[in-house]
């Protein structure tokens, strides 16, 4: 389990960038907490730096979109998913599992 | 309509095939391409892919199963030659004649070069696969000493890959301020300090008089087995008398869009394909995207957006137009591509990035970061209306402003009394 930050820190639509040996981003989408693969699974660009809206995530390269729910593309460019990770609330403290690869849905 | 014939297999043929498909068209579809591959991304060409960190596999735009599901009918390696006005028929360069009800035309562009060098080993450009095959050869047998010409968007990638490639490299351009008219002269002389970082040579204002050449042995002496050309260029000479010793010239002074198929065509192709800003041609059935068409500009005028994402999202506007046999503004609910054009640019570790059509003189001011660092992000205003923005490493900011700059640029041609037409 990796340490990310107080939720206070990550307000609602805000994403923060967790450098776990994979880098991951950690989203606040209207409440509810989502950790994905960083790296969009197209080409180069950081998910952490997209636009976020409702449960989707814009990839800021090429605009593909992702579910943050399941790590799914909703169309191209992307077409793998991105993985998804477990996030974990131990009082005020977010963390991210990333030792558990959750399945793709 | 029945056949649709789409002319050109790069990624504006490709998303037009798909958005056939998306939008219900079930006829017959033949994809024309004149190189023999599917569908294939060109931006690694000059990065990653002339790195050497990923293969040709990994290019491609389309897996199997997409393929598979478009259901198209490939005619690649075949070039088209001629388009018939009145019967939409495409005459191929082994003479085939494909007739359809609707053409698309997704030609693209083709590198420009100066004038005579085509036959001189040592000599390269970027467009395509095999050409970033050749060039990924010759800088990787040896050492050689790499002169680029032009230090546009291509030619700085390419520098780029050079210095990762730990080969010494040199970028001599003809204007003072490298990308001075895209980016303005303050971003631009920051794109030329980004080379000068990387201790790469950069000459400024310099006019290329020509090539001194030697006689090809074709022995790969020079760090490339390129055995092809009577002669082997050896040095750049400048105008002025400079002389810059080279093994290998990347020639990166921009494209020209591929139109020499369409003359007589009564397709307006005077600085690419003219269009509506909805993709149709002069002739009925006929419509354009990509790097080979010049859209209009709904804020007057016309220019080609010869961008990855202008392709993508000129597709359903162009194919809806084709379909439907109404263009934008007709129907009123289409979307409109390019209002806010965007593009990237990968050199060295920095990212850069530009979204609208600043004019060279706009105001430019640091929103964040700053221009020594080569880790900003800045606005382009006119008048103090929005005009660009423009970063380097950083996407955050970047993706927000871009944003607020459509969500401005959409109310702007919203309240204009010109947006009906
Ligand atoms: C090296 C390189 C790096 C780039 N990097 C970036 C970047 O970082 N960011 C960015 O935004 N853009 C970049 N671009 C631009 C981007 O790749 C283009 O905007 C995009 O490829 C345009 O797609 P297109 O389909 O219109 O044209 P093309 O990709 O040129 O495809 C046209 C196709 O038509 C074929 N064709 C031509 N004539 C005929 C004919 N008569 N008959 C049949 N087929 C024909 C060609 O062989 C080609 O396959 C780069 C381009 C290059 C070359
Ligand atoms: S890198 Fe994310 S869509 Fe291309």
């Amino acid at each position: 389990m990796i340490p990310v930050c107080t939720l206070a820190e990550l307000p609602p639509g805000e994403s923060v960038r967790v450098l776990a040996p994979r880098p991951v981003a950690v989203f606040n989408a209207d409440g509810e907490l989502y950790a994905i693969d960083d790296t969009c699974s197209h080409q180069d660009a950081a998910l952490s730096d997209g636009w976020l809206e409702g449960c989707l995530i814009e990839c800021p390269l090429h605009a593909a979109m992702f579910d943050l729910r399941t790590g799914m593309p909703t169309g191209p460019p992307a077409r793998r998913p991105v993985r998804t990770y477990p996030v974990v609330l131990v009082g005020d403290m977010i963390h991210v599992d990333t030792s558990v690869r959750e399945p793709v849905a | 309509m029945r056949a649709v014939t789409v002319v050109g297999a790069g990624l504006a043929g490709w998303h037009a095939v798909r958005e056939l498909r998306d939008q219900g068209f079930d006829g017959t579809i033949t994809v024309i391409g004149a190189e023999p591959q599917r569908p294939y991304d060109r931006p690694p060409l000059s990065k990653r892919f002339l790195r050497g960190e990923i293969d040709e596999a990994e290019l491609a735009l389309a897996d199997e199963a997409e393929l598979a599901e478009v259901d198209a009918h490939w005619r690649t390696g075949r070039r088209a030659v001629r388009l018939d006005r009145h019967t939409r028929t495409v005459e191929l360069d082994d003479g085939t004649l494909i007739a359809s009800d609707g053409v698309v035309i997704a030609t693209g562009a083709l590198a420009r070069t100066l004038p005579g060098l085509t036959d001189v080993a040592g000599v390269h450009t970027l467009r395509t696969l095999a050409d970033a095959r050749a060039l990924r050869t010759a800088l990787t047998e040896g050492t050689p000493r790499t002169v680029v010409i032009g230090a546009g968007f291509v030619g700085a990638e390419v520098a780029a890959t050079c210095h990762a490639l730990g080969l010494p490299v040199t970028v001599v351009e003809a204007l003072d301020v490298p990308l001075a008219r895209v980016l303005g002269p303050t971003v631009g002389a920051i794109c030329g300090e980004l080379h000068r970082d990387h201790g790469v040579t950069m000459h400024c204002g310099f006019g290329v008089a020509g090539l001194r050449t030697e006689p090809n042995r074709g022995d790969g002496a020079g760090g490339d087995t390129d055995r092809t050309g009577s002669t082997r260029v050896t040095a750049v000479l400048g105008r002025d008398g400079r002389e810059l010793a080279a093994d290998v010239v990347v020639i990166g002074i921009g494209s020209r869009p591929a139109v020499d198929w369409l003359a007589g065509s009564g397709v307006d192709i005077a600085d690419g394909v003219g269009c509506d800003a909805g993709g149709a041609t002069a002739l009925p059935g006929v419509v354009a995207l990509g790097d080979v068409a010049r859209y209009a500009d709904p804020a007057g005028g016309s220019r080609r957006h010869e961008h990855w994402t202008a392709a993508v999202e000129q597709a359903p506007v162009a194919v809806r137009t084709l379909l439907t046999g109404r263009s934008r503004g007709e129907s009123g609910t289409d979307p409109v591509p390019n209002r806010v054009p965007y593009f990237w640019s990968d050199q060295y570790s920095t990212r850069i990035q530009l979204a609208g059509h600043p004019d060279a003189d706009d105001d430019l001011a640091v929103v964040e970061g700053s221009f020594a660092d080569r880790d900003f992000v800045s606005v382009y205003r006119r008048q103090g209306r929005l005009t660009g923005v423009v970063a380097m490493n950083r996407g955050r900011c970047f993706t927000r402003l871009r944003r607020e700059l459509r969500a401005e640029v959409e109310r702007a041609v919203e309240s204009s009394p010109a947006a009906s037409t």
